[in-house]
């Protein structure tokens, strides 16, 4: 084997590392930059606003809040990543725990009763998939349809009450309960042995190919970042956040829904991140004649992407079920946007083949945080919408700015 | 002079009622480059995506590497060893070029993409072809200039073992100096045992890299010349249709 000249970009030492993160931060590319600093502020600017913001019950409440936008914005980031939309995703998850709580309610077993939701998700999304993909309806308009029938087949099958409660206690439990103490540091613990774990797989393989690896102290400082924050986060859930002052009434411990939100989110990472289908969702999104030519199936991918972004809906939906305790047949119409929202400002671009899952999921944390700061501070759900609706046109714009200024100018026909 | 890699004999295409390739022959040799030029129209571009199995012939027969073959997807021609570099050069901006080499083709080990090992024989590659000018085998696309750009996607066909790789106008967008690295670059290939195809409307390029011209004109291969043998004048000659000398 003979010596690489050429660089790949990791070697050098930390502060030259540090150096090329900064010049690459001027270039534009500023990952989640931009998101966490909104994040910041928002905290910051609520904090000072309300003094309940701050509080620990609204601690725990902002990530079970935060939890159904994540699922939702991580289940559109696999269309948007191919530059395409669904707007049906809330409505489809809707529907969905529609047919689950009224199939359980007529007596089914209620794990039956969801896969049979779950089994919609992948048909629905099948269905929009290969309208796009194969027939080439814009999927702005084939799930605008779905966006407009499926509140009427929810009216259908809730009845004339419009509402069903939900009555599984072990899907209540995902938004209502929380893990025992230890358990929130056992979670903690297997993140950072994860995290470790997988930085010192991609070394060894970096190694095995003779390939430079960046300085080893990057890879404690994300852990030792990761450590500090998620200790301070499970210590502070695990503090007593009842307003009760009654012996037994504590409410303290990590959410149910975090486990399972991390999870999840994980596993589409890792899809996205390490998998040749991963790599081909972006290659479609970014040139999908140019993986054609690759000989990428470019229709079975489209197709599989709107399949997994209504599954991971009908998490969001799972999740939703679950707080709420009820479904009815508006569940899921307004949720989409927001989670277009939180995506893009997660950094994730409309244009297709740009983006991150975390960065989204760090966007549904701001748009959460601005849902919930609002509430607190008094403002009606009109401000609200009119806040969540310029965030994303803002997002939106500097999303455009940003692919004029790189690739879009340059671009050769 | 040893078996060719591949030898076209009368081949030929129509669309409808237009006969756009009316029995065609070509031959190109391990090590040669033969550029491939025509007025617009000629059916340049038609005998190329015959050969790439995107558009396959009506009639004629291909020999590769002196076996006969079918050509008729362009799965069928990349397991053969034949490689295109469009015009278009069909890269993902959005991805780096480690991952443009290898899409498509991604290795995959212990269940997931083999980033490493991608990373390693890509960068070998580029080298193999003396590329001196990009910052990091990791760097966008679309932070790459037109020149480097088609850089990657020569270096691509590389990669992925060909035997023949045809350039369909490599030069044609850009400026003086890209245009010479890229012109050393193809010389590189053929230099390294690559028969190379090369469709070209700049004369210059032509006769500063091509070993052999073959000039169609409106559908006939009109010449194939030695590039030592000829001049300027003749193969505009043959270009134009002033001079006709059908089959060389
Ligand atoms: N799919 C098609 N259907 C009908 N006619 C076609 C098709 N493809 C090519 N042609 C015709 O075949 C002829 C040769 O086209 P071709 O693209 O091969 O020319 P070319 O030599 O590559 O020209 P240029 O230098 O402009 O690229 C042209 O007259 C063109 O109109
Ligand atoms: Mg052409």
């Amino acid at each position: 084997m003979s010596e690489l000249t050429l660089k790949t970009g990791q070697e050098g030492t930390t502060a030259e590392q540090f150096r090329a993160y900064l010049s690459r931060l001027r270039a534009g590319d500023m990952g989640a930059l931009p998101a966490v600093g909104a994040l910041l502020v928002l905290v910051a600017l609520f904090g000072s606003l309300s003094p309940y913001f701050l509080s620990l019950i609204n601690f725990a409440n902002l990530f079970v809040q935060a939890a159904t936008l994540m699922m939702m914005a991580a289940a559109l980031v696999f269309v948007i990543l191919i530059g395409e939309i669904d707007l049906s995703a809330g409505v489809t998850a809707g529907t969905g725990m529609a047919i689950f709580v009224k199939l359980q309610i007529g007596g089914m077993n209620w794990i039956l009763a969801l896969a049979l939701a779950f089994v919609l998700a992948l048909a629905t999304g099948w269905v929009i998939g290969t309208f796009v993909a194969r027939i080439g309806v814009p999927s702005f308009v084939v799930s605008l349809a779905f966006y407009l029938a499926f509140p009427g087949v929810m009216l259908w099958i809730l009845g004339d009450g419009g509402v069903l409660r939900l009555e599984v206690p072990e899907v209540s439990a995902i938004m209502n309960k929380n893990l025992p103490a230890w358990g929130g540091w056992v979670l903690l613990a297997l993140c950072v042995v994860v995290t470790t774990l997988m930085g010192l797989w991609d070394r060894a393989r970096r190694t095995k190919a003779k390939l430079p690896n960046r300085p080893i102290v990057f890879l404690f400082i994300k852990v030792a970042g990761l450590i500090v924050l998620g200790g301070a986060t499970v210590a502070l859930l695990n503090m007593n956040r009842s307003q009760s002052v009654i012996p037994g009434n504590e409410i303290m411990g990590v959410p149910l829904v975090i486990p399972f939100a991390l999870v999840i989110l994980f596993i589409a990472t890792f899809t996205l991140d390490r998998t040749r289908f991963g790599r081909h969702l972006f290659a479609v999104g970014g040139n999908p004649e140019a993986a054609r030519r690759a000989g990428i199936k470019v229709a079975r991918i489209r197709i599989t992407a709107f399949m997994v972004c209504s599954v991971l809906a009908m998490i969001s939906g799972v999740f939703n079920v679950s707080r709420i305790g009820n479904v009815e047949s508006a569940a899921g119409k307004s949720i989409v946007l927001s989670a277009v929202a939180a995506a893009v400002v997660g950094g994730v671009s409309l244009f297709g083949g740009r983006g991150r899952l975390a960065h989204a999921a760090i966007g549904a944390f701001v748009i959460a945080i601005i849902d919930n700061g609002l509430g607190l501070i008094g403002m009606s759900a009109g401000v609200n919408f009119v806040v969540t609706g310029s965030v994303l046109l803002i997002a939106a714009t500097i999303d455009a700015l940003a692919r004029k200024r790189s690739g879009g100018s340059i671009a050769r026909t | 002079m040893s078996v060719p890699v591949v030898q076209l004999s009368g081949i030929k295409k129509s669309f409808g009622p237009v006969d756009v390739l009316k029995g065609v022959d070509l031959v190109a040799h391990a090590g040669r480059v033969t550029a491939l030029v025509g007025d617009n129209g000629a059916g340049k571009s038609t005998l190329i995506k015959g050969l790439s199995g995107v558009q396959p012939y009506d009639e004629g027969q291909v020999l590769f590497e002196g076996q006969p073959v079918e050509l008729n997807s362009p799965r069928q021609a990349s397991a053969l060893g034949i490689e295109v570099v469009y015009q278009d050069l069909a890269l993902c901006e959005n991805l780096d070029i480690v991952q443009n080499m290898f899409l498509g083709r991604e290795e995959i080990s212990q269940t997931t993409l083999d980033e490493a090992s991608m990373e390693y024989q890509a960068a070998l590659a580029l080298q193999s072809l003396s590329v001196k000018t990009v910052k990091s085998v990791r760097q966008k696309v679309s932070s790459l200039s037109g020149g480097q750009r088609q850089t990657v996607a020569i270096a691509r066909s590389v990669l992925r073992a060909a035997k023949l790789v045809i350039l369909d106008e490599p030069t044609a967008a850009l400026g003086v100096a890209q245009t010479e690295q890229v012109l050393q670059l193809v010389r590189r290939l053929a230099d390294q045992g690559y028969a190379v195809i090369m469709i070209s409307h700049n004369l210059a390029d032509v006769f500063k890299v091509a070993d052999d011209i073959a000039v169609l004109y409106l559908g006939n291969m009109v010449a194939q010349l030695k590039t030592s043998e000829t001049n300027h004048n003749e193969v505009i000659g043959y270009i134009t249709g002033i001079s006709q000398q059908v089959k060389a």
